[in-house]
């Protein structure tokens, strides 16, 4: 070597900003990694493309307990007892009783409930004269498998309650008309419901898979040993090796629902900006919580296995798979600690009902909370030593 | 200078263990500034825990001391600004390109031009050329000469390098100590863990660890004086059946085949001298008494403490 012909040249070293400078070290290098890696790079585009061209089907099952609202415009014990009719099919249950119509919008809008069953004004007056009034009920159908049973099972109920108080006669007679509005997708159409589902669905999976990876890589390829000895902190390795990601995720995000919007034909109502925004929020999240699983396992194996035991209730109990409301109680509480199951709501809510963020403050609270959650985790856990 | 009186790392009492197998075992050690200080001993010794406890990688069960002035318990970030740790695995980005793996090391430093540091390295490693491919493409000496670059680029104080040249052919090895030589007369402390007797003869002072144990220190000719090793050259005729019949004779403490010669060593002359006279009187062979190797200590220094702790 040349050492003594090129004396080394002292260089100054900067003090201020190192927080961001180290990570950006880390973020260029975690970029020129992901661009070698040729394989991953496909998968990046592959896995939407080919999970969204699989699921052309839904999954089939009864909801039960709907949580629905009632728009009250007249007080009567005709309405009383539509209601306790609805109310014992098991099909619904009350949980706002509005008088407004833009509350009743509103609770529909942002998902609080899936139906919504108007009384108009005058109705019980209308029924005894024998005009038929019409008692409007209201389906998100973003989710076509939950509310069609719902519908169905309507005018049967109903009819079979009032005949009980006696408010018609033998053989029955319909003394109002029962008008089904599916809201958001009025053809039922379950593209509509999956492909908006998908997005979330594919972005847990590569998203995760991408950060679980990406600790215990370094650690098998022997790179963790002289990363750790030089000064970087543990929250300077998370950002460098999140964010570059962020952006995959983003473009794999726009490739569904470009193709969600061009070849299914599925509507995007709401705000753009909002969607990535929030798209954005529910990616580092997931990536947080990938990064976190890669601080708590031994090896690339494990970290994939992990992943799967995340990603598997994901799918089925976050409403992807599932009516959301037709699953026990206890796999609610799962659910709400899933990420996917706010986004889905996120996504379902801005494309189909062009919901804004005033609709979403809560699913949008709980991705925060959970991402903040996995990161602390993650930044604990990372162990600065080899010991 | 941190720390000053021109002591770089100062140790006393080192332990650590690792699920109840105690591999560093109260080893306490001074190296001087700008010295080049080689650590010497057999596979799992405990060299490399020694050298991870020294940057931070591991914290001692017990023992405390500083390098560089910094406590080696409280001030690891600290130390790690300034230490250059060469691994015994190479562990840059095999991935990335000789050029992105020094900008990657001088970004993280934060060297004001990190473009700049790396095109400097490259150039100085003798590299140019070179720097678009992957550091995985490089033949042994290149990434061991690219590793010693990337811990030398944020103009450490100190270089540990573990084994920095086990695989590695005669002509890099040589060049490589060359520039470690040329790195201490610029200031730099360099500790360098080897295998090689060649190379530990290159270094201003040595150790020798066994089993945890700090055995011998201080410098090669310090270190064969205090071994009280007497040792005879034999050659000619017959050197295989006396090879054979000579170990664990009284005042045999080593027989050792060096090519044509065998290495006969005691520490006690005089039953040394018993043993091997019925051999002497036989002739046919030609006995030299000299001057033991620094290998003829270390094997002697091994064996025994292989008695003592296994």
């Amino acid at each position: 070597m040349s050492a003594v012909d090129h004396p080394a040249p002292r260089r100054e070293i900067r003090e201020r900003f190192g927080f961001l400078r180290r990570s950006y070290a880390m973020l260029v290098k975690e970029f020129i990694q992901l661009k070698r890696d040729r394989v991953s790079f496909a998968m990046i585009v592959m896995l939407p493309v080919m999970q969204l061209m699989l699921f052309g089907y839904a999954i089939n099952t009864t909801p039960h307990h709907l949580p629905s609202a009632v728009l009250l415009q007249e007080d009567s014990d005709l309405a009383r007892s539509i209601l306790k009719a609805l109310e014992n099919t098991a099909y619904f249950r009350f949980l706002y009783e509005v008088h407004d119509v833009d509350d009743f919008d509103n609770l529909l809008k942002s998902g609080k409930v899936l139906f919504g069953v108007e009384i108009p004004r005058g109705f019980e007056r209308a029924v005894r004269r024998g005009d038929r009034p019409a008692l409007l009920v209201a389906a998100d159908a973003t989710d076509p498998v939950a509310a069609s049973a719902a519908i169905g099972s309507l005018g049967m109920v109903v009819q079979t309650a009032l005949k009980h108080d006696l408010y018609i006669g033998d053989p029955p007679e319909m003394p109002f008309e029962i008008r089904a509005h599916a809201r958001y997708n009025p053809a039922a159409s379950s593209s509509l419901n999956i492909v908006p589902g998908l997005v979330g669905t594919i972005l847990t999976m590569t998203m995760l898979i991408f950060t679980a990876l990406s600790v215990t890589r370094e650690v098998e390829r022997g790179t963790m040993e002289s990363l750790l000895s030089m000064p970087i902190k543990p929250v300077e390795v998370m950002f460098g090796k999140i964010i570059p990601y962020v952006l995959v995720g983003f473009v794999q995000a726009f490739l569904i629902i470009g193709i969600g919007v061009g070849l299914f034909g599925v509507p995007v109502l709401g705000n753009l900006v909002l969607l990535a925004l929030l798209s954005t929020l529910f990616i580092t999240t997931n990536l947080s919580i990938g990064y976190t699983i890669s601080t708590l396992v031994q090896n690339q194996l494990q970290a994939m296995q992990m992943s799967m035991m995340f990603f598997l209730p994901s799918i089925l109990l976050s409403g992807f798979m599932f009516p959301f409301a037709g699953m026990p109680a206890w796999a609610q509480y799962v659910g709400e600690g899933l990420p996917l199951t706010h986004y889905l709501r996120i996504v379902r809510a801005i494309m189909l009902k062009g919901a804004t963020m005033q609709n979403l403050r809560f699913d949008t609270l709980a991705l925060a909370a959970l991402m903040l959650l996995a990161m602390t985790i993650a930044v604990t856990r990372f162990r600065r030593t080899l010991d | 200078m941190n720390g000053g009186n021109g002591i770089a790392i100062d140790v006393k009492g080192l332990t650590k263990s690792f699920g109840g197998r105690e591999v560093v075992h109260d080893l306490s050690m001074q190296v001087k500034r700008g010295s080049i200080y080689g650590f010497l001993g057999p596979n799992g010794s405990g060299k490399t825990t020694t050298i991870r406890i020294l940057c931070g990688l591991l914290t001692p069960d017990s023992g405390e001391g500083t390098c560089l002035g910094y406590d080696i318990r409280r001030d690891a970030e600290k130390i790690k600004r300034q230490v250059g740790y060469m691994t015994q695995r190479f562990s840059l980005y095999q991935d990335l390109s000789v050029r992105e793996n020094l900008e990657f090391v001088a970004r993280l430093y934060g060297l004001v031009d990190a473009r700049g540091a790396a095109r400097d390295m490259i150039r100085r490693l003798g590299l140019s050329g070179r720097e678009e491919q992957l550091a995985g493409e490089l033949s042994g000496g290149w990434k061991q000469r690219l590793a010693l670059g990337a811990c030398t680029l944020p103009n450490p104080q100190l270089l540990l390098l573990d084994e920095p040249t086990a695989g590695v052919d005669p002509k890099a090895r040589r060049d490589f100590w060359n520039e470690i030589h040329a790195l201490a007369a610029e200031g730099l402390t360099v500790l360098v863990s080897t295998h090689y007797m060649d190379e530990a003869e290159r270094c201003h002072e040595i150790a020798y660890i066994a089993y945890g144990y700090l055995l011998a220190h201080g410098t090669v000719e310090e270190v064969i004086a205090k071994s009280a090793l007497t040792t005879y050259t034999v050659t000619g005729e017959g050197l295989n059946e006396l090879g054979a019949a000579l170990p664990g004779k009284p005042g045999i403490d080593m027989v050792a085949p060096f090519g044509t010669s065998l290495h006969v060593s005691g520490r006690d002359v005089a039953a040394l001298e018993d043993s091997i006279a019925p051999w002497r009187e036989k002739g046919g062979l030609h006995w030299q008494k000299s001057q033991p190797s620094l290998e003829d200590v270390f094997i002697e220094l091994m064996g025994r403490s292989r008695d003592n702790f296994q």
